[in-house]
């Protein structure tokens, strides 16, 4: 049943740091962040890492397994080789804090930039009506958990730094084309998704989308689809054309 | 502190790591397949546009489709026109050929593959890419993908011709109608293909409905965006199947003109 | 120093705690908002079933009458009437309200929000969003604090100026000036610096103390924080002896044992079957619910598509019922082969039908414990889930008995009774958050000055004490035996003697605590985190262990072996819990529950109340139906 698994683990404050071995008990039917636990239990007492649900509903256990961006609650021990040396770093796009906790500040600060739900001021709390097939696609963006691994996967910012200003991020992308496809929202949000939060330099290479723990088609049914409705307000003359003989928006 | 602003102090930075990827799996090994696969379709395309043997009744194939100058044989001009011409003394592959060739360059499914294997901007997810800048789609020339739409339009113009030849290849060599030969077949199933491929497309989504914030007011439209999202959800593997597809079509075509494969067979 | 001067500090930041920070900025209130996790992290998140509210979208029959008596019922009577009555009364209108700030709820055929069905509520009656409304209700708080955020920018240059939070910071002591609140004192995690407020007011919405037990649903923040600053500060607390064992948690993989299976998985139609097929709910319903479940599968199975003319499955039977059945059919050897119960759906509804209705749970099962839930049953088993007791508030404003101090939700006692059902506690954050900001902030007003700032080296010197400690106890340790005691002797059934037991074990334990140490930095310690938080485990422990000594009865999520029975004369009191001011001496003492007011009691049948009233109450309820 059990075993002693070979784990490297970064260490470190604020960056600076290094990746240290560690061999650990593992039981059957154990995930990553459950030897993360016995770690800090058994041998390092001040071993750094968030969680709080540890049942991938939460989103703060977010961290790098072998390289790629995964929850340490939702990655079984099982998928790894007995004698495979597993390595835990803290997720690479944003600032270290303390082994593997980031600073994630970048993106709550995005999130208040992206301009809040608008809706009609003339309907009442209670009499909202909105149809099943009208709300599912934003229901589906609204399944995020801000585990934030898509901002983190996404080389317009892992790999270049300086982009963070210009760029909202998958996550937050998403959340734009939440609001944007929301039945009541009055908001024109097309023009700034492009200008003032980077939608642009998404170039739909789909890691946001392969590293989401919930599952949310982000590229295919977030960034694709408000790519296209920037589209229809920048850059497709006939489309211009139309809503400037038919006067029609908003359908 | 981790609060909502990003106050932080300047001595956080990220973790200094120096390796370009802690993957431990064959990362590299789809930007290699997807590379090798594009190539073929590359270099094979190149081939074809020059080769002259495109045309074998009641086949015509797909790279030269619709054959639309007055090189092209009688049988195989499109409804029998020739509108450009006598001055043009190209292969009239190259007239055509900007239209599919600029829809899928354009096509956000490509655009992804090639992205990553041809630019490796990334490779793969979690690999470092080895540029210094990287402005995506914001500004020349990457931002004319943008016109992906109207190559879509286009795109159904040329399916349509496609499934237009592969109903006239159920005539045989003498244009009696009733043959089916194993070139029929693939005609038809590449015209399927393409179909499959060209209405999945994320623009075909949009137009149909996904632009709409209130389906519930066009029941029709969103019957036809459900539809076409179903398509959508496979657009890669359409992508790939189509482009097999359309070359295997193309040189079968050829390969009987060559007379490497014959009637009634064929 | 890092010092802040606030109106109102609200400590945690799960529905509860954000909703009344929403109000306090509505009424112009600068807030601080303080939770120990990433902003939007909290527990609710991990509701799932969804948020009861009687709008009536569903059946028409529904109203805050009906669903106010189903609270009281569900709580066996013990409920804070008129907690009860606000919440019953409010709750639609905080849902409605939700909608307005971006929720995204199911929605009915005529575009209203949908309702389902869930245990103990007479009618389809929890708005929700698939399995995932506690996230949903998060966010859409969180998006409104943003958007709260935004306006401020606009109008006064900063988006901090009204409300700010404040992010990984846990708060170890509240501080007074005389007998009224003076502000907080407490640590960023992510630093170890101290931190203090000056606020005349604090909103504690801590949630609860799940982590004082090894086999829970809660995550490590339920440390019972909210109800042990509470106490440390002079406040009281009440029904601490009732806990809800949620009856489906998974049992297996061991990682993951206690994690929720949703209720909604028994709504939509899963069964409950021991080891031998059978299912065996309808061997336990009590006599108090005979005429309200089905008594054949058929009736039962008829009920999910013909609710007028059948009775429910007795599997909908309330939490601590349903809990107990399980433990019972595990205890006489009838249970799964990890221990627990079967709970299967795979059988009853088509495999796309499932994964509609229950994607999170599909979800969590395929992804932690490698099972199909569309091909085969899940194995269930009680989980330490909630605590009904908390601070003593009153309830219209939530103020706590110390002026200043206000509490909401899980860290608020009296509202849910002996037991909770399911659903009121996503509406409870709701109506009692908001109602615990605007008291605080009529508080804030109807105050001619300030507190003046409190001294804080006690509390400096009490949190640093751990990391001053070397070769100390391992915290990790004696956490880890404190939740053994607790969930062995202190737990779904309990007796005299193992109460006890446990009491002398915490006794111990406390004295081990003050000997823990940590190594390491005070940058981002979790040893030394844990170490801090076992005070208030310990203390909070030590409350429920002392009020379910004292309650000789069993009753909601209070079982007590040897004294099987509900008795009508432990129905009118409460227990209530103090402490001194360094946790020590802590007491438990009777207090009479006030009887309901003639409108509210006079809603139920006599024939109902014969099982839960005196008879000297009976009277009086004859009195009051008399005169209406």
């Amino acid at each position: 049943m059990g075993y002693k698994a070979k784990f490297r683990v970064w260490r470190g404050e604020g960056g600076e740091g290094q990746l240290e071995d560690f061999t650990v008990e593992v039981n059957e039917g154990e995930v990553v962040l459950d030897v993360i636990h016995r770690l800090q239990a058994t041998q390092v007492p001040d071993l750094a890492v968030r969680w709080n649900c540890k049942a991938g509903k939460c989103g703060s256990c977010s961290m790098e397994i072998n390289g790629r961006p995964r929850l340490g609650c939702m990655t079984r021990m099982s998928t790894f080789e007995e004698t495979e040396t597993i390595t835990v770093t803290p997720m690479r796009t944003f600032p270290v804090i303390k082994d593997l906790v980031c600073d994630v500040s970048f993106n709550y600060q995005k999130a208040r930039e992206i301009p809040s739900f608008t809706p009609p001021k003339d309907v009442k709390p209670g009499e909202y009506r909105m149809q099943q097939i009208d709300v599912e696609r934003s229901q589906e963006f609204r399944k995020c958990i801000e585990c934030f691994m898509c901002n983190n996967v996404c080389h317009v910012i892992r790999d270049h730094d300086e982009n963070k200003p210009a760029f909202a991020g998958p996550r937050f992308l998403m959340r734009i084309a939440e609001l944007d496809m929301h039945p009541y929202d009055e908001l024109d949000r097309k023009e700034s998704a492009q200008e003032e939060h980077g939608l642009g330099y998404c170039n739909i290479t789909k890691c946001c989308t392969e590293v989401c723990p919930e599952h949310i088609k982000i590229t295919d049914n977030a960034l694709i689809p408000m790519k296209e409705r920037v589209v229809d307000r920048k850059y497709d003359p006939l489309v211009w054309l139309g809503s400037k003989i038919f006067k029609r928006s908003g359908v | 502190m981790t609060q909502t602003t990003a106050e932080s102090p300047t001595s956080k930075q990220r973790a200094q790591l120096k390796v370009r990827t802690l993957r431990t799996d064959r990362w590299w090994l789809v930007p290699a397949l997807t590379f090798a696969g594009l190539m073929s379709f590359l270099i094979y395309g190149v081939w074809a546009i020059f080769d002259k043997s495109y045309f074998a009744e009641p086949y015509i194939a797909p790279f030269s489709s619709p054959c639309l100058a007055t090189s092209c044989p009688e049988g195989a001009r499109f409804l029998g026109l020739a509108p450009f011409g006598d001055w043009y003394g190209l292969p009239p592959g190259l007239l055509i050929l900007g239209l599919p060739g600029g829809f899928r360059l354009t096509c956000y499914y490509y655009r992804k593959s090639y992205y990553r294997s041809f630019w490796l901007s990334p490779p793969a997810c979690a690999v470092s890419e080895p540029h210094k800048k990287y402005s995506g789609e914001t500004r020349l020339p990457l931002i004319i993908q943008n016109v992906h739409r109207y190559f879509f339009y286009l795109a159904v113009v040329i399916g349509a011709i496609l499934a237009y030849d592969a109903v006239l290849a159920f005539r045989d060599e003498h244009g009696n109608w009733g043959h089916v030969g194993l070139g029929t077949i693939i005609l038809v199933a590449n015209a399927v293909l393409i179909a499959c491929y060209t209405l999945g497309c994320h623009s075909c989504r949009h137009i149909t409905a996904g632009r709409l914030n209130h389906f519930s007011r066009h029941p029709i439209r969103y019957k036809a965006w459900t539809f076409v999202s179903k398509l959508n959800a496979r657009h890669q593997q359409f992508a790939w199947a189509s482009m097999y597809s359309v070359m295997i079509a193309d040189l079968y075509v050829r390969l009987v003109a060559k007379g490497v494969i014959n009637f009634p067979f064929a | 120093m890092e010092r802040h001067e606030y109106d109102v500090v609200v400590i945690g930041a799960g529905g509860a705690g954000l909703r009344a920070a929403i109000e306090a900025r509505q009424q112009g209130k600068r807030t601080a908002i303080i939770c120990k996790s990433l902003f939007g992290k909290a527990h609710t998140v991990m509701a799932e079933g969804g948020a009861a509210a009687a709008m009536g979208n569903v059946n028409s029959d529904d109203n805050w009458m009906v669903h106010f008596r189903d609270t009281m019922r569900g709580g066996k009577f013990l409920n804070n009437w008129r907690m009860a009555e606000l919440h019953a009364k409010e709750a639609p209108d905080r849902v409605w309200e939700l909608e307005e700030w971006g929720a995204l709820f199911d929605r009915t055929k005529d575009g209203k929000i949908s309702q389902r069905n869930f245990g103990g509520h007479e009618y389809p009656r929890l708005a929700h969003v698939g399995d995932r409304t506690g996230l949903e209700l998060i966010r859409t708080l969180q998006q409104r604090v943003v958007a709260l955020q935004q306006e401020d920018e606009r109008e006064h240059g900063d988006p901090e100026a009204f409300i700010k939070v404040f992010a990984e910071c846990t708060i170890t002591r509240l501080l007074k000036d005389g007998d009224a609140i003076a502000g907080a004192f407490g640590y960023w995690r992510e630093t170890g610096d101290f931190i203090v407020f000056d606020a005349p007011a604090v909103v504690l919405a801590t949630g609860g103390i799940g982590k004082s037990y090894v086999v829970t649903s809660n995550s490590w923040e339920y440390t019972g924080d909210g109800h042990a600053l509470a106490v440390l500060a002079g406040a009281k607390l009440i029904n601490m002896e009732f806990i809800q064992f949620h009856p489906t948690g998974m049992v297996w993989p061991p990682s993951v044992r206690g994690i929720l299976v949703t209720e909604s998985v028994r709504g939509d139609g899963g069964v409950l079957r021991n080891s031998e097929g059978r299912r065996f709910m309808f061997d336990y319903v009590p006599d108090v619910f005979k005429d309200k479940y089905a008594t054949t599968e058929e009736e039962g199975d008829r009920w999910y598509t013909d609710q007028a003319n059948n009775r429910r499955p007795p599997e909908l039977l309330p939490r601590d019922e349903v809990a107990r059945a399980i433990n019972s059919e595990v205890k006489a050897g009838r249970g799964s082969p990890q221990g627990g119960v079967f709970l299967d759906v795979s059988s009853r509804l088509p495999a796309a039908e499932i994964i509609k209705r229950l994607p999170s749970m599909h979800h969590q099962f395929k992804e932690l414990a490698d099972v199909d839930i569309t091909q085969e049953p899940m194995q269930v088993g009680p989980t330490c889930h909630y605590i009904m007791g908390g601070v003593e508030v009153e309830a219209d404003t939530g103020a706590a008995s110390v002026p200043g101090l206000f509490a909401a939700g899980e860290v608020s006692g009296g509202m849910h009774g002996s037991n909770r059902l399911g659903g009121n506690s996503l509406s409870d954050l709701l109506v009692f958050g908001r109602r615990a900001g605007l008291g605080a902030s009529a508080y804030v007003d109807g105050l001619a000055t300030r507190p003046s700032a409190a001294d804080v080296t006690d509390a400096k010197a009490e949190a640093v004490a751990p990391l001053e400690r070397t070769g100390g106890e391992n915290p990790y340790e004696v956490h880890h035996e404190l939740q053994r005691t607790m969930n062995d002797l202190v737990g779904i059934i309990r007796k005299a003697g193992e109460i006890s037991e446990a009491l002398q074990v915490v006794e111990k334990l406390k004295e081990r605590s003050k000997n823990t140490g940590s190594s390491g930095s005070r940058v981002y310690n979790p040893g030394w985190h844990l170490a801090i938080d076992l005070r208030n485990m310990l203390l909070v422990s030590e409350c429920v262990a002392r009020a379910a000594l004292l309650r000789e009865e069993s009753r909601g999520g209070h079982t007590r072996d040897d004294f099987p029975v509900m008795s009508a004369d432990w129905r009118q009191k409460l227990l209530v819990c103090s402490a001194a001011p360094d946790g020590s001496g802590v007491t438990v003492e009777e207090k009479v529950q006030p009887s309901m007011r003639g409108d509210l009691i006079s809603l139920f049948e006599r024939s109902e109340l014969e099982k839960y009233l005196t008879e000297d109450e009976l009277a009086e309820y004859d009195a009051a139906v008399k005169e209406s």
